[in-house]
């Protein structure tokens, strides 16, 4: 009993660690990735004792900055309301990791242990849920600011997030219906399979549009560039106007955090999540018939390290994306999420719900 | 349908030229972190205080005054690099100077780079060629009025 709560306590803390130290260096990424793409070269001189490693200590100071920030909230404004923004957030956002499987199984003195800290059996369900959630972080911070533009900016943040979450869950229906389950660890397990005997049976080969759809509304969700009408930190003004300091910073996590939820759940639905091709427990079995056999221990960390791949791969996609588009209109956002998402959400539960009819 | 299926056509565009640069850049920035030469840098910006460009022959910078042989300097304080300063940042106090042939020399000379606009006009109005803006300084930052106002007379 006591092992078990350790497990779990230790399981806790290593994906909490995991995704903050993922975070904390999304915001270096992010940075260099930027300025790579525009012929720079992007911060490198944060050092510890003349060390500069290309800049990789530029975290840790962004993070001092913010700590010894003043503390400021305007007069006007609701002071308990206006902390507890940034914290709910934060909060909800980070608590949607739990859901997501890392690996499969370890063996550790005789324990089969799921590298996942909970197996729920409607994660899916979960994880939009708590970022749904998130929506309560943008609204608390407009009103809680007593700033009448930051007010409108929540509501652009509302609407837009209350807009996208449909197309969200509409472009997940067909996966469900394909892989018909609920628990994300089933999906990834089911993925293992291959397609016409050569190819992985990954959710993205089966469905291509709803993955479209998955991650453009999901983009959408994370308030990053091309939709970052609820902050609008150039020119329009949003929901964190009146922060400052280690609040700030806290919305500014949490913009990565949904990343790397974002894309650990297209990784865990629609590119297999911790499936290598052709990986079985035993070893590599390739379709034009090699057999690679493979120990038990190192299939694991191949599992883990396949899926911090794909997991790294989509941030990068996403920092991509961020730096090359600019700002969607406000009428533009609308338009993509209620005309052309969603109907494109329905049109391929439609699609899917033919296909499986035709094959019974 | 169509335009729809162009404006996906041009972010795709977009998004691989920003690919291509990252890709490309990240190519040779690897190449030379272990060592190896390439004609080609993975980025165009230098390393500010660490590495310097190179300034144009005629780039206007920090003044000085010319000296003369004996090091004394080669200013007759003619007064016209006052006169033609749009910016009014030079005063000069006239001496006598022993020499006949010079008769005047500055006892001060001070440039008031708080003001000056870095135009070059005294230069150009300079009678004897003392006044020069080629010393390649840029660099004039001070954190008081009175570090900026250089005095050219003495060295």
């Amino acid at each position: 009993m006591l092992a078990d709560v350790l497990i779990v306590l230790a399981k806790v803390v290593l994906a909490l660690t995991w995704t903050l130290l993922l975070a904390l260096f999304l915001t270096w990424v992010e940075r260099k990735e930027s300025a790579v793409m525009q012929d720079r070269i992007g911060a490198n001189r944060a050092s510890v004792f003349g060390l500069r490693l290309f800049g990789l200590f530029q975290p840790f100071a962004d993070a001092i900055k913010m700590l010894f920030k003043e503390d400021f909230a305007p007069t006007f404004s609701q002071r308990a309301l206006h902390w507890l923004a940034p914290t709910f957030s934060f909060f909800f956002v980070s608590v949607a990791i739990v859901a997501v499987p890392f690996g499969d199984t370890v063996r550790l003195f005789g324990r089969r242990i799921p590298l996942q800290v909970v197996d729920l059996n409607a994660a899916v369900l979960f994880v939009l849920a708590m970022l749904s959630l998130g929506i309560y972080g943008i609204l608390v911070s407009g009103w809680a600011s007593a700033n009448r533009y930051a007010l409108i900016g929540s509501l652009r943040g509302a609407a837009q997030l209350i807009s996208y979450e449909v197309a969200l869950g509409l472009s997940l229906v067909g996966l469900i219906m394909v892989f018909p389950s609920l628990s994300l660890s089933r999906i990834v397990e089911s993925q293992g399979a291959l397609l016409f005997g050569f190819l992985p049976k990954w959710g993205v080969f089966l469905q291509p549009l709803g993955f479209a759809v998955f991650f453009l509304a999901g983009m959408a969700g994370t308030k990053r560039v091309p939709f970052d009408l609820p902050e609008g930190e150039s020119e329009i003004i949003g929901f964190y106007t009146e922060y400052g300091g280690l609040k700030f910073g806290l919305f500014m996590f949490t913009d990565f955090l949904e990343v790397i939820v974002l894309s650990a759940m297209s990784t865990t639905l629609f590119f297999g999540g911790w499936q290598v091709p052709w990986l079985g427990d035993g070893g590599f079995a390739f379709p034009w018939g090699g057999r690679l056999d493979v120990a038990p221990w190192a299939v694991t960390v191949l599992r883990v390290l396949a899926f911090n791949l794909k997991v790294f791969f989509f941030c990068w996609l996403q920092i991509l994306t961020r730096w090359t588009y600019p700002r969607f209109r406000y009428d533009q956002i609308m338009d993509l999420g209620w005309k052309v998402l969603v109907p494109l959400g329905v049109g391929n539960i439609l699609i899917t719900g033919l296909i499986l009819a035709a094959r019974g | 349908m169509i335009k729809a299926w162009l404006v996906v056509k041009e972010l795709l565009r977009g998004a691989g030229i920003t690919s291509r640069h990252f890709f490309v850049n990240m190519t040779f920035h690897t190449l030379r972190l272990f060592g190896i030469k390439t004609k080609r840098r993975g980025a165009v910006t230098i390393q500010y205080p660490e590495e310097r460009k190179e300034l144009s022959p005629r780039h206007r910078s920090l003044h000085r005054i010319r000296p003369r042989d004996d090091g004394r300097p080669s200013c007759v304080a003619c007064m016209l690099c006052v006169t033609v300063c749009p910016s009014e940042c030079i005063s000069v106090e006239a001496a006598e100077d022993p020499d006949p042939e010079v008769q005047k020399v500055p006892a001060k000379f001070v440039v008031d780079l708080n003001r000056c606009c870095f135009c070059g006009f005294c230069v150009e109005a300079c009678p004897v060629d003392a006044i020069r803006m080629d010393t390649g300084e840029i660099r004039l930052a001070s954190k008081t009025r009175a570090g900026l106002e250089a005095r050219l007379d003495k060295p």
